[in-house]
């Protein structure tokens, strides 16, 4: 009984999955057609390539990296810096902290476990408005600004990635042998040269999902900046920019659909560069989350 | 490295010192509402100054414990001032009068029922619930028919895969505007249409469903792609030797083996649709007019969580949005402890 597939079936499957894979790319599509129009025939003829040019595309892009209002490369250093430097310390302080948790047999460390793990269900709307509030008495009385800056954006993704990104590195530590953190010791190494000696370097593919989740989710996060940001403030990030920018041109699609054009056009490298990755990055962390 | 050397101790002492003393001065600067510009950053040298005193401090056997805290203290504070201490004021604030800066008095539980005598608030519960049934299943059943799609014989996979995953990269924000020109300009010029879906609630409701689900059924595709794969050779080998055909194997064979994928997957799409805001803002703002109630409302596509953002935003309404949100928070939490338990109810069977 050895079922070899019919052709017909191959041929069925391959067309449901071109047609799937046309409509999924469609707008991506039409975001790139319509960068390379104007204003008038972006609205007159939205899908034909009759009025499409290279000029105007370079135009666009003039207008919309040029505009005072959407400041594109402000947001986009703005998105970068946050991004970069919380996903840098997420790592760092959450594998320090994971691994005292999990080499720990303590009613301590048990506790300040199961508080993570309850934590990831407390969704950002039920702490946002107190959060706004808190941090704006606080930085008033120690005179650090915490809203409308990036150091105090970076302190929140510190605290709200902080949960999910100890529970995935918990779950890796636990599969290391001790046997060679117990070596590291004999040898005379103090806790903290075993940790960041041989304990960090071994956690290596572990940070890197952890990295690739944390990093979709700030790259991508509108509620918490424009919370703490404001839709009408100096810093902006990418997302907030785009949806500051929309609303001061309401019907203008060539620039809001070049301005997406400009924020996709990242992620889409990073995608194809580190595609393997990435995939595997979301499938751990929706499986372990 | 001698843990008790006296240069160590030394170290350890100056730091402490000085630590303290910063912090204490930066301290009293901010209870006596200073408005010197130094006491911020005085305050953070002064804690860096105890925490390097604490690291060099001279002891053997404490040092292991001394070296826990520090590891932890990063991680902790930062949860305990943005998680923790703004989810216990919020419980607290949905009690109040509160105002999004100060309160005044007590009002019991008047916010959570003055936010059930709203027809808009009742509606966006029911539109939610809606909502996240919708897609619950469209998701799951796309996702999951893609997957079987990725994991039959057509070729260049790996390009199928790639690009059903590829919407699911781009933030809420950009897609919903990406979309918001699709439905109102190209939709409306393929289809020939006077107006655009998104003018009417029941089309508009309509179209964050459609985009919602072009967004994460690549997702969810992946996860049950893992699923599939992860299903024994030689179990697919038996059954087919046995003379199972193709949807008996999907059936009897496939389907019972990835059940926990499908758990995983069906409370991974239920609350990320409920807790749904950025395509939802992007795409219609919540705009839609209906009559509800006897009442006449204008957020006919506004779900829980935009709901809650515009009581306080522009409704300017904070104790009301506050209540709002820990209602948001208990329906979510009880969803995560049931799939907790089904879960862990189905470990058991296994």
């Amino acid at each position: 009984m050895n079922r070899k597939p019919k052709f017909s079936t191959f041929l069925i499957e391959m067309i449901i999955a071109i047609v799937v894979a046309l409509y999924v790319l469609y707008p991506f599509f039409i975001v790139v057609l319509s960068a390379f129009k104007n204003s008038t025939s972006i609205t007159e003829d939205p899908i034909g390539f009759k009025n499409a040019g290279f000029s105007t595309f370079v135009k666009n892009l003039n207008d919309v990296v040029n505009n005072t209002h959407f400041k594109f490369w402000s947001a986009f250093g703005t998105s970068a810096v946050i991004t970069v430097i919380s996903l840098f310390l997420l790592a760092l302080f959450g594998a320090m902290a994971a691994w005292v948790i999990c080499r720990n047999h303590t009613a301590w460390s048990k506790g300040i476990y199961y508080i993570f793990i309850a934590s990831m269900i407390i969704p950002f709307q039920v702490v946002m408005l107190p959060l706004v509030s808190t941090f704006r008495d606080t930085g008033k009385f120690i005179g650090i600004s915490m809203l409308q800056s990036v150091p105090g954006i970076i302190f929140a993704y510190c605290g709200f990635g902080g949960a999910m990104t100890v529970f995935i590195l918990n779950g890796f530590i636990k599969g290391i042998p001790f046997t060679l953190e117990e070596a590291a010791y004999i040898d005379g190494c103090t806790p903290e040269q075993t940790f960041f000696k041989i304990v960090f370097p071994m956690l290596k593919p572990v940070i890197m999902t952890v990295t690739i989740l944390n990093g979709m989710w700030i790259w991508n996060d509108f509620l918490l900046p424009s919370m703490m940001l404001g839709l009408s403030g100096k810093v902006k990030t990418l997302p907030v920019a785009v949806q500051a920018f929309v609303g001061s041109y309401v019907k203008e699609w060539n620039m809001i659909l070049t301005a997406a054009f400009l924020a996709v056009i990242p992620m889409v490298i990073i995608f194809l560069i580190g595609q393997k990755q990435i995939v595997q990055g979301m499938v751990d962390g929706a499986v372990k989350g | 490295m001698n843990m008790l050397s006296p240069g160590r101790k030394i170290t350890s002492l100056v730091c402490l010192i000085a630590g303290a003393v910063s912090m204490v001065a930066a301290l009293v600067m901010d209870f006596s509402n200073s408005e010197n510009a130094a006491r911020g950053p005085l305050l953070i040298i002064g804690a860096l100054l105890i925490i390097a005193g604490l690291y060099f401090f001279p002891t053997l056997k404490h040092h292991r414990t001394i070296i826990n805290v520090l590891f932890l203290f990063p991680l902790l504070f930062t949860f305990a001032v943005t998680v923790i201490i703004p989810l216990f004021l919020g419980l607290f604030y949905s009690f109040t009068d509160w105002n999004g800066i100060q309160m005044t008095k007590f009002v019991g539980f008047e916010n959570y029922i003055k936010m059930f005598k709203q027809p808009s608030f009742i509606w966006s519960i029911l539109i939610t619930a809606l909502f996240v049934i919708f897609n619950m299943i469209l998701v799951n059943l796309v996702g999951f028919l893609l997957a079987l799609l990725c994991t039959s014989k057509i070729k260049g996979v790996a390009f199928f895969r790639a690009s059903y995953f590829l919407p699911n990269l781009i933030g809420g924000i950009v897609l919903g505007y990406i979309w918001q020109f699709i439905f109102a300009n190209v939709l409306t010029k393929l289809l020939n249409q006077q107006y655009s879906w998104l003018a009417e609630t029941g089309t508009a409701f309509l179209a964050i469903i459609i985009v919602y689900v072009w967004q994460y059924a690549g997702y969810i595709m992946l996860i049950y792609i893992t699923g599939l794969t992860q299903v024994p050779g030689d179990v697919i080998e038996a059954a087919s030797i046995d003379g199972a055909n193709g949807s008996q194997m999907l059936f009897l064979i496939k389907i019972p083996m990835i059940a926990s994928t499908f758990t995983i997957c069906t409370f991974l799409t239920l609350t990320s649709a409920f807790k749904q805001f950025d395509v939802n803002l992007a795409l219609t703002k919540g705009k839609g007019s209906l009559d509800f109630m006897d009442t006449y409302l204008s957020n006919g596509t506004e779900m829980l969580a935009l709901n809650i953002y515009q009581t306080a935003t522009k409704q300017d309404n904070y104790s009301l949005g506050q209540a709002k949100a820990v209602l948001f928070f208990i329906i979510l939490a009880s969803v995560s402890i049931l799939q907790v338990r089904i879960s862990n109810k189905k470990e058991v069977e296994m």
